[in-house]
């Protein structure tokens, strides 16, 4: 068993000290575990959509759409793309839905593991630099077309603020004054928030906002899907403040959405 | 080449086991119990930062005694497992009774094969959902495991506190009870009053709805539930 408490355990990190990465743990014990095997068509294997982050005055809100797309065709109309990564961040998807999952676990679970190890949670800064380096041993398979490009963002404890980060494939890491969207939606939501979005909107306003901007990409790209109030499919929205990240409930989404289509002001 | 005495297997464990139980008996202890929402820890421990108790799993927590950096190293090498077990499979399929095996395993191969024994004594306990009967299991330095049930203690003064609980006991004790209930064995073991800054407290409580049940205590609570 690989996995057993051998010992001495204390050698993982270097010389001395407990190295607190579940994904180095991993990689290190169960390599087969972490998704690196070549596909041959990216474009059939199921791929997320529009997610969209914004800052309000009390954190952060990020929405996502429930379409993942197999080419032309939808392969599915639930997908969850927007992610509690711990207490205090949110992580939402863009790519290849796989791998875009796997990594979204990866990730949680590289939080919590070196919180547990250390006793501490890491800076908001720190999480966001692990996943830098997270999208950037994915590497190989980015340019084989399996691109996983994520949006993070939470509430800064440390600065008492919410804070937003966009990457690209190769792991660069940027911060987000005020809001920011990826996948293939990414423009069309870009260009509703840049109407919609001022500073220091409330919570209900940056929901109403965030879903204006989804809704605004359903209509123009083929891949993001819209909200079916017949069958019950709204975004999925998690909004992180002092108090922790939050999955914000099905009913305030569907308010928000209403508000949206009858052209109420936000 | 270097002559070595012939010490008979008999001496040689009774030796390391007398070793080991002599670094256990001058710490403090650390009590385990079960009450009605779940499963209790709590340590006599001066210190703020450097934990006794500790999360380990969405329903497993692990508590320690003895030398720090030996019961550290196994805290560690639990986390270890569980996440990757529970990575590798799920997340329900991390289970107490399998790290208490694992943790059995190494103590024993340390006992026999290294040159001096840990000096430590550790618990898991695993707080079960509604209607499941919660696990704790106890850990010896010679890798001997039992499987406790209503509390335990460990440590320095294990028996006095033990006794002491015993007198008390009742499973339907609320927290705030258990809380007091043990601090009065753990003050009355140690023949003084031991006061809230000097308690580290952990506890798995099925009742609250995140995934993660461990919580600690912290010292304000502590306190408020003492003064009462």
């Amino acid at each position: 068993m690989t996995d057993s408490p051998a010992v001495p355990t204390s050698t993982a990190g270097g010389p001395i000290g407990a190295n607190p990465s579940f994904f180095d743990l991993l990689r290190r014990t169960r390599p087969e575990a972490i998704p690196i095997a070549s596909f041959p068509e990216a474009a059939t294997l199921p791929h997320g959509t529009t997610v969209v982050g914004l800052k309000f005055a009390d954190g952060v809100v990020f929405a996502g759409d429930r379409r993942a797309t197999e080419g032309y065709a939808i392969a599915d109309d639930k997908m969850e793309k927007v992610f509690e990564a711990d207490r205090f961040s949110v992580i939402a998807i863009a790519g290849a839905a796989g791998q875009a999952v796997e990594i979204v676990k990866l990730f949680q679970l590289e939080l919590e593991h070196y919180e547990k190890i250390t006793g501490d949670r890491l800076s908001l800064e720190g999480k966001a630099n692990r996943l830098g380096q997270m999208i950037r041993s994915n590497f190989p398979l980015a340019i084989q077309g399996l691109v996983v490009v994520p949006l993070f963002g939470g509430y800064d404890e440390r600065r008492s603020q919410g804070r937003i980060f966009f990457y690209d494939a190769t792991g660069g890491r940027w911060e987000e004054d005020d809001f920011h969207t990826t996948g293939s939606g990414g423009r069309p939501a870009k260009s509703s928030l840049k109407k919609r979005w001022r500073p220091g909107l409330d919570r209900a306003g940056a929901i109403r906002v965030g879903v204006e901007a989804l809704v605004d990409a359903s209509q123009e790209d083929a891949a993001t899907g819209g909200v079916d109030a017949a069958r019950g499919i709204y975004p999925t929205v998690i909004a992180v403040t002092s108090e922790g990240a939050e999955t914000v409930g099905d009913d305030e989404v569907r308010a928000a959405y209403e508000a949206v289509v009858s052209g109420g002001g936000s | 080449m270097s002559f070595m005495p012939y010490v008979p297997p008999e001496q040689l464990m009774k030796d390391r086991s007398e070793f080991a139980h002599k670094g256990i008996a001058r710490g403090k202890s650390v009590v385990g119990l079960e009450f009605a929402d779940g499963v209790l820890f709590i340590a006599e421990n001066p210190s703020a930062t450097l934990h006794k108790i500790s999360e380990v799993y969405d329903r497993i927590a692990f508590a320690g005694v003895g030398k720090y950096s030996e019961f550290e190293d196994l805290r560690i090498s639990g986390v270890r497992l569980a996440d990757l077990r529970g990575y590798s499979y799920g997340r329900e399929d991390v289970r107490a009774r399998d790290l208490a095996n694992a943790y059995s395993q190494a103590l024993s191969t340390i006992f026999t094969q290294q040159m001096k024994p840990y000096e430590v004594e550790i618990l898991v306990g695993e707080v079960a959902s509604d209607g499941g009967h919660n696990e704790i299991y106890h850990v010896l330095f010679d890798g001997t495991v039992t499987d406790e049930h209503e509390f335990v203690a460990i440590g320095g003064h294990a028996d006095e506190v033990a006794t002491s609980i015993k007198a008390a006991y009742r499973p339907v004790w609320d927290l705030p009870t258990a809380v007091r209930e043990a601090v009065k064995a753990l003050s009355a073991a140690e023949g003084g009053e031991v006061v809230a800054a000097q308690l580290e407290a952990g506890v798995l409580d099925r009742t609250t709805e995140q995934r993660r049940k461990f919580r600690r205590l912290p010292e304000e609570e502590v306190a408020a539930i003492l003064a009462d």
